[in-house]
């Protein structure tokens, strides 16, 4: 039982990095947002399979907290305003699909070889989906520098916050509250930035990162 | 005694998989037109068509070389003996020591490498188009495959399929390293097969067309051979997948007829469901764009990567 | 003696190369067949020496001292199990080669540019595996590249033939000069330049490794690992195809001996970053050698970017071998050095044939650039046959040689998860996955080149009217082929024929490889893997007889001849069909941005305008732009300076003299 609960955790944090670079091959805003939710739904199963290994019940909450915002609410909301802005649907990549796959590839391994040694006496469920969590926390970060799409760069931020979670709930102590708090930051900065988006819109007609560095000052 | 049995069941091996084949892809296309809500022609359509191709008599071009006439038997004998090799009812059979899987591997890669030059033997537009892109496919498809290979030998201490499947079937239990494994051989799987969203095994006459392009000057019994390697080609993934994966029920190598039996339903069982799940993917998604392709199996292969790193860092994923 | 044999035989070859010149000027078709025929014979003795040395164990080994060359040193031969294997590679190579050349030579405009230097050339080859001390290894070697550059510029009246001279030559001296300062590092202050005593020293771990560099600077530019490939796809090409065969096929290999030999035998015990070093030159010549060949026309060029693949994959080997040597896992390092001499073997032979094969090509139409051939199939049967062969050899398809070697290299790859080092842990399995992803390129590579060149329509005059090459170009392509097959299907003899040589290497062999059952190789033990040649080789056989028995016989074997179908769109113009570059186009545009910088540039006029419409590719060699472009610019630049020096007085060239003598003499006086 020990061996397959420990089994059954890596195969979830595993999920989410293989969710991860799903959301780095798509080239299509909407699917990008239909991957998010997977990847939230991968979460909340993750946290879900915590609570009920550890007996921690409140981690049911941070689950349900993930799926209902992250999986259903969010995605939802994106999708209705990547409808609303009429955004282009392609997402443009800096430097194409097969590198950023290479260089996300590059970076699970970096996360292993800082992980694994640094914590080789810590107990393998945390050693293990710690590395595993870092490589999500990276490739949320590698998608938020590789794309021009400001709602792919949101979605990278959030798909790292989703990294933060696994790492917190597999290290077994983070205390309901700053988890709370968390998700409702989360919430917050994602209504700021929706905001933020149909204002860079109304001025500018697109919402292409790209173009607001054109208006900064002093460029030519 | 034992080893005539042993080749007596090998022998079985060979000449079921050589009659199921058209079998399967008769079901598939069946089960595919009921998803269309369509009628769909009879389970047993692809035996009539391919014995009524064999009788005809073959078309040639007129340019047409030696290695034109021979490639199809080429292909079809190296596909046959791929197929032969992966343990479909039961594990160990005699001649399964001949190759792992590394090697049935590299003899597909064989029945390409015929197919794609059979291709530019009569120096058509439509030949080569086939054969640039089935070699591009296979550029990654292949590393792809030896990857996945790795990260499955990797868990499993052994490149021998049966001993893969007994060790599976011993030790089955969760591994994040084998599920990356599994979706990269599902890839793998569907592009080697010319399947929807790489290629479209019904359509003719269209620019994205890859596997048909190539055997468009083929006719009769040549074009027969072909389609029968192809079938074959599609009983071997699947078999392959569920041997791998979900080796239960499998013959061993002292199991009496009854356990052979018990393999072979099972078998069966296994290549319907897998032939259902793929047909209802196909269905539920579109064929891509040529230049998309190397990018899904670019990701096959960064799967099959990623498993073995993960592997060669820690044995515990 | 085998030793005594080999030795007087290279004499004899020496002997030719001085009597050639001779020969040519009294009766050039009969000296053809007379330096040809005498290297056939001599390289068949030495054949003989290296395989008795190699199979009949110490007593036909052994060691000579000749009191030739440096006084105090002498000259030392070796003919231990290393040599000899490398030997056996040499000769096979050689011997092939003449035979083939008594057919092809006599197509040579001037064989006294080629006669005299082809036997001098073998000769090189063959004293540099013999040689055991530095001196002689030194002096061998320069020959070998000295011979093999004015054989690269018997065609010199076509400038791009003079400019390979002119790179190679720059390379060939570059590489020498490395190994030069690498036997001064390994001889120590002492000078003792003897193999013997060079392998007892003690080293110093940093002057090793230093060494390595040295070796990887020095071999591996004649073995041509990325980034020191640049002279190899303009020299190979341009000698006359025999000796495009010998340098792609034999004196690669020849480098690769001097690597192993240096590395593995002589400068002690390896250290950890010895294998990341090799390993990630081998990955990146595998896959970048086989990129460039899939981009070539030049049908023999694109042989000799394929060169640098295998070369590649022979270094891989060799890194897994340093990896498992420095753990001390012997049997792993076995595997995995066996595996790539095993390779280095299996690339003499199907890089000669292919080699071969493109000279027939080019004597029976005279075209290179295979946008100009197809159809040879039906013109030249025999050789579309056997460059087929080849063709599925070098593609690492069952059941020929090429997939034995590969196969065990990714068996030894398989091995390394035990490996300790955290960055080696991580780039061996980027490395198979290098290897694997070489492999499939190599297939489409080879697709590629058959297929535009021996099938399709004639894209031009000269392909219409080709015509097949002599027998002796042929037998000697069968050899190869035959040799091929046999290699591939009864693998086991061959592997434990390199037991020695890993045992002397590793100091551990691979398990002896059993007969029973069904020939089949085991490179650890059975539950983890095997392989059967001739198991798949009669499988493959017999499937493919019963298809056509029971189709011909029970059903239909009418056939009928009738036009193209092409959808129903036939087009007569030959124009129309896939061109080599249209071929490649899939691949360049998934793998070039990445591996050339590839741009594409189409500018399409609008609707109405008469402007033609363009395509511009540009595609960018990033080797030689990052590397020898700068460097050639920092030449140049000092050679500016310095012109200043050619045009000053007597008495300011006395002073100089004189300022160098005084400079020297305070040096030795502030030193000692």
């Amino acid at each position: 039982m020990e061996r397959f609960s420990l089994d059954a955790a890596h195969l979830l944090a595993g999920g989410m990095v293989l969710v991860s670079f799903m959301m780095l091959y798509q080239n299509r805003i909407l699917g990008l947002l239909n991957v998010f939710a997977a990847h939230a739904v991968v979460l909340s199963l993750s946290v879900a399979w915590q609570a009920y290994v550890q007996a921690a019940p409140h981690l049911f909450v941070t689950a349900a907290i993930a799926l209902l915002l992250k999986a259903i609410t969010i995605p939802v909301a994106l999708h209705h305003m990547v409808l609303r802005l009429g955004v282009h649907r392609d997402i443009e990549t800096v430097g194409g699909i097969g590198p950023t796959m290479l260089m996300g590839m590059g970076l699970v391994a970096l996360s292993m070889v800082v992980m694994l040694p640094a914590a080789a006496e810590a107990d393998p469920i945390a050693r293990e989906d710690l590395a595993l969590a870092l490589s999500v926390i990276l490739l949320g970060l590698l998608m938020m520098v590789t794309r021009q799409n400001a709602i792919s760069q949101i979605v990278g931020f959030m798909s790292l916050e989703n990294g933060l979670v696994l790492a917190a709930t597999g290290a077994r102590g983070m205390p309901l509250v700053v988890e709370i708090s968390v998700a409702f930051s989360v919430l917050v900065a994602f209504i700021v930035i929706g905001v933020f988006l149909f204002r860079i819109r109304e001025r500018f007609d697109t919402i292409d990162t790209q173009a607001l560095d054109d208006f900064r000052e002093g460029r030519e | 005694m034992g080893l005539i049995l042993a080749i007596l069941v090998q022998g079985i091996q060979m000449v079921l998989v050589l009659a199921l084949a058209p079998g399967l892809v008769g079901f598939t296309r069946k089960v595919k037109a009921r998803l269309l809500r369509r009628q769909g022609p009879s389970i047993l359509q692809p035996y009539r068509d391919l014995l009524r191709l064999v009788r005809k008599e073959a078309v040639l071009a007129d340019n047409a070389s030696w290695l034109f006439r021979n490639a199809p038997y080429l292909i079809f004998a190296t596909t046959w003996v791929a197929a032969a090799l992966v343990p479909t009812f039961a594990t160990g059979l005699h001649f399964s020591w001949a190759a792992d899987l590394i090697a049935i591997t590299a003899l597909l890669g064989s029945a390409r490498f015929f197919l794609a030059l059979a291709g530019m033997d009569i120096g058509t537009a439509f030949g080569g188009i086939g054969s640039s892109r089935e070699m591009l496919f296979s550029t990654l498809a292949e590393p792809a495959m030896i990857m996945i290979v790795f990260t499955v030998a990797l868990v499993a201490g052994s490149t021998q399929l049966s001993t893969v499947a007994a060790f599976m079937v011993d030790h089955s239990t969760l591994r994040v390293s084998l599920g990356l494994a599994l979706i990269g051989l599902i890839i793998v799987a569907l592009t080697e097969n010319a399947r929807v969203p790489v290629d479209n095994p019904a359509t003719h006459l269209e620019l994205t067309m890859v596997h048909e392009a190539m055997v468009l000057e083929y006719s009769g019994r040549h074009l027969a051979v072909i389609e029968l390697a192809s079938a074959l080609k599609l009983l071997l993934y699947i078999s392959l997948i569920a041997c791998i994966f979900a080796p239960w029920g499998m013959a061993r190598q002292d199991d009496g007829l009854i356990g052979m039996a018990i393999g072979a339903v099972t078998w069966i069982g296994k290549l319907a469901v897998g032939g259902f799940l793929m047909v209802l993917f196909e269905t539920a998604i579109a064929k891509m764009r040529v230049f998309r392709v190397p990018e899904f199996v670019g990701g096959a292969l960064m799967l099959g990567l990623l498993g073995t790193l993960l592997l060669f860092v820690s044995r515990s994923f | 003696m085998p030793i005594a044999a080999a030795l007087l035989s290279v004499a004899g070859l020496a002997g030719v190369a001085v009597v050639a010149p001779i020969l040519v000027a009294r009766r050039a078709a009969w000296a053809t067949s007379i330096v040809y025929g005498a290297s056939f014979v001599l390289a068949a003795v030495l054949l003989v020496c290296g395989l008795s040395a190699l199979l009949g164990g110490s007593a036909y080994q052994g060691a000579v001292h000749l009191p030739i060359g440096l006084p105090w040193i002498g000259a030392h031969f070796v003919l231990d199990p290393l040599s000899a294997a490398f030997l056996v590679i040499v000769d096979f190579g050689a011997m092939i080669a003449s035979f083939y050349a008594i057919g092809y030579g006599a197509h040579e405009e001037e064989p006294g540019r080629v006669l005299p230097f082809y036997p001098a050339f073998l000769a090189g080859m063959n004293l540099v595996v013999l040689s055991a001390d530095a001196f002689g290894f030194l002096v061998a070697w320069e020959f070998m590249s000295l011979s093999s550059w004015a054989l690269v510029m018997a065609h010199h009246h076509d400038a791009e033939n003079r400019r390979a001279g002119y790179v190679y030559l720059l390379m060939a001296s570059f590489g020498t000069l490395m190994l030069l300062l690498a036997f001064g590092l390994m001889a120590g202050p002492d000078g003792d330049y003897v193999f013997s005593t060079i392998r007892t020293a003690a080293h110093v771990p940093w002057l090793s490794g230093l060494v390595l560099v040295l070796m990887l600077l020095g071999a591996g530019s004649k073995a041509g690992l990325v980034p020191l490939h640049v002279w190899l796809p303009l020299a190979h090409p341009a000698a006359p195809s025999h000796v495009s065969a010998l340098m792609s096929g034999v004196m690669t290999k020849v480098a690769v001996y001097a690597f192993i030999r240096v590395v593995f035998d002589l400068v002690g015990e390896p250290a950890w970053w010895w294998a990341v070093t090799v390993l990630t030159l081998g990955a990146g010549s595998a896959v970048l050698g086989v990129l460039h060949a899939v981009l070539q026309r030049d049908l023999k060029r694109l042989l000799a970017y394929s060169t640098v693949e295998n070369v590649g994959i022979v270094f891989i080997g060799l890194g897994l071998g340093l990896a498992f040597k420095t753990n001390d896992m012997a049997g792993a390092a076995a595997l995995a050095v066996t595996a790539s001499i095993f390779h280095a073997f299996n690339h003499s032979l199907f890089k000669s044939l292919l080699f071969f094969g493109a000279g027939n090509v080019l004597t029976g139409s005279g075209e290179r650039d295979i946008e100009k051939l197809g159809g040879l199939v039906h013109r030249m049967p025999e050789t579309a046959y056997l460059f087929l062969g080849g063709c599925l050899a070098i593609s690492a398809l069952p059941p020929l040689n090429g997939f034995v070697s590969e196969w065990l290299i990714l068996q030894a790859i398989l091995l390394s998860p035990d490996l300790p080092q955290w960055a080696l842990r991580f780039l061996v399995p980027a490395s198979g996955a290098m290897l694997a992803l070489a492999a499939a390129l190599a297939a489409a590579c080879f697709v590629r080149a058959f297929g535009i060149t021996f099938l399709s329509r004639p894209r031009s005059p000269a392909a219409e009217t080709a015509h097949e090459a002599s027998r002796w170009q042929i037998r000697a392509m069968y050899a190869l082929m035959a040799l091929c097959l046999v290699a591939g299907v009864f693998p086991g003899p061959f592997l434990d024929a390199l037991s020695p040589v890993s045992q002397l290497l590793v100091g551990g062999a691979m398990p002896k490889q059993p007969i029973l059952p069904h020939f089949s190789i085991i490179p650890i033990s059975e539950s983890r893997s095997s392989y059967s040649g001739f198991l798949v080789f009669f499988f493959i056989l017999m499937a493919s007889w019963a298809a056509i028995r029971v189709i011909h016989n029970f059903a239909s074997r009418a056939v009928r001849r009738a036009p193209p179908w092409d959808c129903g769109f036939p087009d007569p113009s030959p124009a129309t069909q896939y061109t080599a570059d249209s071929f490649a186009q899939p691949i360049r545009r998934v793998f070039g941005p990445i591996a050339f910088r590839a741009k594409i540039d189409q500018t399409m006029p609008l609707p109405g305008d008469m402007a033609p419409a363009r395509l511009t590719l540009s595609l960018r060699d990033l080797v030689w732009e990052f590397i020898y472009a700068p460097l050639e610019g920092a030449v140049l630049y000092a050679a500016e300076r310095l012109n200043v020096l050619q045009f000053l007085t007597i008495r300011s060239y006395l002073s100089l003299v004189f300022a160098a003598l005084v400079l020297l003499l305070v040096l030795v006086a502030t030193w000692a």
